[in-house]
């Protein structure tokens, strides 16, 4: 009895206190919605046509600046992924121009690209990328995906365990890309930046809003809209940086009802072991 | 305690193997015959379920060794290589990543089940120093396994924790320097890493191996702190407590795969998919959540030294712990008055863990501050005091005692004891 | 105790011992498939080799896969006397040609590129234990191997020696007239 009064006093204690601080934490951030997302959830997986899509809108829009660099262009004939031919692949690859060498004469040179090489950067190293984008580095997009989270405070991230929340990034990919909007009266844009609501690192960023209506074409009749085009691209984004996304939870399923019922016959052993001693 | 087996190995080749080396004898002694009490919870069966993960981390970190690179150029595309283009890389680098937090979970609940129950106190004080000493093998395997992926977490987290030697008066930046093999952490220092974070853990092994045989001289506690009178208190090991701790271990499996398969990135921070950058720093450098508490007492002193020197106090004050303690009662299931100061103690370390992922400002440091003094208080003063004026509820006479007494059925003697009667009773 | 209780309770043991030795194989699986070449190893590594600069009686030596490829660019005198050995001559009468059927005759035509005789493009691996022989040199004028003594003829095919097979003839083709690309 003791010992539940006692805990119930501290908890609610413990619970005043942390519910006060983190919601003081959470003023000044951005809200980035959750949205929904066909990879998420135990039994998510990609959907092939929106990833050929996003690639779509990596090549034509996003690749003038950002590399990415960790990808192999053979990984597009992924089938739990944009699924692409293998013709449609090294088409894409002999599309790019690869730096190789040094040939006999010692010369760096450049080839057609080939499935087994990774996608080539714009630029060849982060100064010139800096250079040419007022100071500011377009990071690498191989990644982008498990790079960035909105803060969850308590107790939003014990509700996010519960519900294998994980796609904080492509959530804030989303929403990223589409909310830029006309500084506000009163706020004064640097020189070079665009007004975001949705950035992390406040509401100025050196990216131009990227996208716009009608500006990549879609063959399947999918609308082409900055939304949907916002919708691709981050789930293209989130499959470049977990290609391994549906494989992981096939097994996932697979070693998880194993390991129920091995716990149950476990379970009933132990129960039959133990059956003929007082404990 | 080989007197309790009355084991002969059976069969030419056993007696052969074992009169010239008697792990045979050995086995039945510790493993399979070991008398230990009936009386045992779930609390009990983590000290196999930490086997299981030590075991886990040294198979996934020996794979993960044959296609890793450290270097600081080639670190972070060597893990990434890992997890695209290795068969079943992703499986291996996240069973390792957060096979680290199971590790330090179960290491946690094991800690907090021997506070309770008083297992640190005599005879078992060596048994409790070995494993705070394994805790700290640990720590420090854990920290230098977070740098090797070479994330902006990777770095900077290291750059902090080695700056913290820099306190120490006289010494402290040369051994900085020491410790990095340069004038900042870089390239010596994540090869130094590796070669460290590949030998501590079989430290650890070495020191289970002292754990279990210092723990097998008295033998278990168990949930009543009442020794062990008579074979009536006990069951063999083997299959009592095999078959329970192999159920509570696949428990713990299908909790590390929900973590494993679902949300292998949840413990982690997103920072670390950022290449190292020595130029830029982070907005808020965390160090694994495993560390947190140790983080906001750290970060509680306003001076450097001073957060450190409470940091490893914080450790320190454990290895003491047997001594500190004046109860004449083991568990806590018998001190009524110190029941609610130890889950507010558990409290405390939960709180002084999230208060180390906040930014050490305003009512962030107030709260870690406070908690801090209510961690050293609970060693140095509450249980040191508690011992002298507190009023225990009376013990029962045995172990065998306490469990006949609640349940009416079952015989007092297991089928398969080494001392069962002739019939059963 | 009746005779039917142990049955069930076996029944259980081996059950659940069954079960977990299916978990044990399943585990162990990833750890001993990660050593497997990797996706990387596996996307067919292939090399181009502009031979351009090539005249007739000249080898070089490429890197494929981490092995050494010869392209020798062979004389007449070289051909003719690969043409005129009579197959059972040969120690080793396979023509060891990736690109051909497995069962092919070591013709000098199975041997050299289809379409350009004097080409030979095999990989530079002797086939006793793997040291690289030295070329324009033998009895024959083909290759030698300084290790344990297997000379090849002007079509890379063991003669004499210790080696039990012709030099392998990796899959290639001319993308081009002077472009080799292999594998």
């Amino acid at each position: 009895m003791t010992i539940r009064l006692s805990l119930a006093l501290v908890l609610g204690l413990a619970g005043a206190a942390l519910t006060g601080p983190s919601a003081s934490a959470a003023e000044g951030a951005p809200h980035i919605p959750k949205e929904s997302w066909s990879f998420s959830g135990p039994f998510g997986h990609y959907d092939p046509a929106q990833l050929q899509r996003g690639f779509k809108i990596y090549q034509e829009v996003c690749s003038a600046c950002h590399s990415m660099e960790y990808v192999a262009i053979r990984t597009l004939g992924s089938d739990s992924g944009p699924y692409f031919s293998e013709a449609a692949v090294k088409e894409i690859a002999s599309g790019y121009q690869i730096e190789d060498g040094p040939n006999d004469q010692g010369e760096m040179y450049e080839r057609p690209g080939r499935p087994s090489d990774h996608f080539p950067p714009p630029f060849p190293n982060e100064e010139s990328a800096r250079l040419a984008n007022g100071g500011a580095y377009p990071p690498d997009l191989s990644l982008i995906a498990k790079a960035r989270a909105a803060h969850a405070g308590f107790p939003w991230f014990v509700f996010d365990a519960l519900t294998q929340y994980q796609e904080a990034g492509p959530d804030y990919i989303y929403a990223l890309l589409t909310h830029y909007e006309e500084a506000p009266e009163g706020v004064e844009l640097s020189p070079g930046m665009y007004y975001n609501t949705a950035f992390l690192s406040g509401n100025q960023i050196a990216m131009p809003p990227p996208l716009s209506d009608g500006q990549v074409e879609y063959t399947d009749g999918t609308p082409e809209t900055v939304d949907q085009y916002a919708r691709d691209i981050s789930a293209f984004l989130m499959w470049a940086a977990e290609p391994k996304l549906e494989e992981r939870k096939q097994v996932g399923f697979k070693v998880m009802v194993f390991l129920v019922v091995f716990a149950g016959l476990l379970y009933f052993t132990k129960r039959k072991i133990w059956s003929d001693v007082a404990h | 305690m080989s007197g309790h087996s009355t084991y002969q190995p059976q069969g030419k080749f056993a007696k052969w193997l074992d009169s010239r080396l008697p792990i045979l004898t050995l086995m039945n002694a510790q493993a399979i015959d070991f008398p230990t009490p009936r009386n045992l919870n779930y609390f009990w069966t983590f000290g196999a379920i930490l086997m299981m993960m030590l075991v886990v981390q040294i198979v996934t970190g020996i794979v993960l060794a044959m296609h890793y690179t450290a270097n600081v150029d080639l670190a972070f595309e060597s893990v990434e290589k890992i997890m695209r283009d290795v068969n079943f890389g992703w499986l291996l680098r996240y069973m390792h990543a957060n096979g680290a937090s199971m590790f330090f979970i179960a290491v946690y609940i094991h800690i907090f089940r021997g506070l309770y129950y008083g297992s640190y106190k005599a005879p078992r004080e060596i048994l409790w120093i070995l494993g705070v000493v394994i805790f700290l093998l640990m720590m420090a395997t854990g920290f230098m396994g977070y740098v090797l992926p070479w994330g902006q977490m990777s770095f900077w987290g290291a750059t902090v924790i080695t700056n913290l030697f820099s306190a120490i008066p006289l010494i402290g930046e040369s051994i900085v320097q020491w410790l990095w093999g340069g004038f900042s952490v870089a390239n010596p220092t994540l090869n130094r890493f590796f070669a460290l974070h590949y030998l501590l853990p079989f430290m650890i092994l070495g020191v289970v191996i002292l754990h279990i045989w210092a723990l097998h001289v008295p033998g278990n506690n168990n949930p009543t702190g009442v020794s062990v009178k008579s074979n009536q208190d006990t069951v063999p090991f083997h299959p009592y407590i095999t078959i329970k701790d192999t159920f509570a271990m696949v428990l713990f499996c299908l909790f590390f795969g929900w973590f494993l398969f679902y949300i292998p990135n949840y413990l982690g921070h997103p920072d670390n998919y950022i290449p190292a950058d020595p130029l830029v720093t982070p907005a808020h450098i965390v160090p694994e959540w495993y560390f947190l508490p140790f983080y906001a007492i750290l970060r509680a002193v306003p001076s450097k030294l001073g957060g450190v020197i409470a940091m490893f106090g914080a450790i320190a004050v454990l290895f003491i712990l047997p001594w500190l303690d004046t109860s004449k009662v083991r568990s806590g299931a018998f001190r009524p008055m110190f029941r609610p100061f130890f889950w507010v103690f558990v409290l405390v370390c939960i709180i002084l863990g999230w208060l180390g992922s906040q930014p050490a400002e305003g009512v962030y440091v107030i709260l870690a501050r406070i908690g801090m003094v209510y961690y050293f208080a609970f060693f140095l003063i509450i249980l040191p005091v508690l011992g002298l004026i507190e009023r225990t509820t009376p013990l029962p006479a045995s172990i065998a005692e306490s469990v006949l007494g609640k349940s009416g059925g079952g015989s007092a003697q297991p089928a398969g004891s080494t001392a069962a009667p002739a019939d059963k009773g | 105790m009746d005779s039917s209780e142990p049955t069930r309770r076996d029944f259980m043991y081996l059950a659940t011992g069954a079960f977990g030795a299916v978990g044990v194989a399943a585990v162990a699986w990833p750890f001993i498939d990660q050593m497997n070449p990797d996706a990387a190893a596996l996307a067919l590594a292939t090399t181009e080799v502009d031979v351009s600069a090539m005249a007739p009686g000249q080898s070089i030596t490429v890197s494929w896969r981490g092995k050494p490829v010869f392209i020798r660019y062979r004389t007449e005198d070289e051909i003719n006397s690969a043409k005129d050995v009579p197959l059972s001559d040969l120690k080793d009468p396979i023509a060891r040609n990736e690109n051909l059927q497995a069962d092919a005759p070591a013709t000098d035509q199975n041997r050299a590129a289809p379409e350009k005789e004097p080409w030979l493009i095999m990989v530079g691996i002797c086939t006793h234990l793997g040291c690289v022989p030295i070329g324009e040199a033998g009895a024959f004028n083909g290759w030698f191997c300084p290790c344990h003594g297997s000379v090849y003829d002007t079509a890379g095919r063991i003669r004499s020696g210790p080696a039990p097979e012709n030099l392998l003839i990796p899959t290639y083709e001319f993308t081009a007239d002077t472009v080799i690309r292999i594998g």
